[in-house]
């Protein structure tokens, strides 16, 4: 393949990480503000709310998964919590990915960073940084 | 050709036809979620627990509160700029486009006084 930026053009194109990276910040900023923003707020109300209120909303955020129950109609409840867990990781996934894309954006937006190689290097090392802060994340709260 | 300048029969062009300055909003409040969810990240990595009288404890305080309002205040602006990019992207029908603006104004607004509301009254002291 010629060594050059290949036009953009609506059916002749090819895969590649830039674009994959595009997509991912705009699905990562959709999640955040459509599921993220939700959570805070309920995380900040419950907060006003009381005691009783905020181990409420940890019960279903944050379950303990050893103590859910998994027979009968329990098994609906455990199911959401499990679910919901997997969504407060991944609202901290989604942050750190759009954190990164979102910094690229600021580089491409003064104009830098257009040579294809540092331009592919970025789109691959962004969402894979993102992906060990979030670790790192995580590691820090349940290890302290 | 006509009357005017040549950026005079630009302006206004695209599909928002005021993308430059919703463009600036994007970035100044992106710049502010920068700062501000570093610090809401690392407050919850180096608080010793999240557990509620921790929480509270920590956003009563008046410099964690002010921060938090302003943390609502960015991530809200920011992200209903953006979801209003996803609906001129996706939807033509411009009636269908009104209402769901309309639904995203009364989502933001409200979603960012309640959070705004429960930070004040804790902050307040008028916990329940
Ligand atoms: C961590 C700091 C953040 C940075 C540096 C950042 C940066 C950006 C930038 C530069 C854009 C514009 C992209 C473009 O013009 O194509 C954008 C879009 C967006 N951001 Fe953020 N953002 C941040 C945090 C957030 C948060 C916390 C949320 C949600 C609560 C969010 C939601 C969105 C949404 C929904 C979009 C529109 C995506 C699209 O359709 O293009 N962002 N962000």
């Amino acid at each position: 393949m010629a060594n050059r930026p290949l036009s953009p053009h609506l059916q002749i194109w090819k895969w590649g990480p830039h674009m994959a990276v595009s997509i991912l910040h705009r699905a990562t900023g959709d999640g955040m503000a459509l599921i993220g923003l939700g959570v805070l707020v309920w995380w900040l109300v419950s907060m006003a709310s009381g005691q009783a209120a905020y181990d409420n909303f940890t019960g279903w955020m944050w379950a303990d998964l050893g103590a859910l129950e998994w027979s009968g109609a329990a098994i609906a409840t455990s199911l959401i919590k499990v679910l919901l867990k997997i969504v407060t990781i991944g609202l901290s996934w989604a942050f750190f990915t759009h954190l990164m894309s979102g910094l690229r954006h600021f580089v491409l937006d003064i104009g830098a960073g257009y040579e294809l190689n540092t331009n592919k290097m970025w789109s691959i090392l962004s969402p894979v940084i993102a992906i060990l802060l979030t670790a790192g994340f995580w590691a820090l709260i349940l290890l302290r | 050709m006509g009357n005017g300048t040549s950026i005079g029969k630009v302006r206004g062009l695209g599909s928002s036809h005021h993308g430059a300055h919703h463009w600036l909003l994007q970035r100044f409040t992106a710049v502010g979620n920068v700062v501000l969810m570093g610090w809401l990240v690392a407050s919850f990595v180096l608080l010793p627990d999240l557990s509620y009288a921790t929480v509270v404890d920590w956003i009563a305080s008046p410099v964690s509160a002010t921060a938090m309002v302003l943390l609502v205040i960015s991530t809200f602006w920011h992200a209903r700029m953006g979801l209003q990019v996803l609906i001129e992207d996706y939807v033509q029908d411009s009636g269908t486009k009104f209402g769901l603006f309309a639904l995203l104004n009364i989502a933001a607004f409200g979603g960012g006084a309640l959070a705004i509301f429960s930070v004040a009254s804790l902050a307040l002291g008028g916990a329940a």
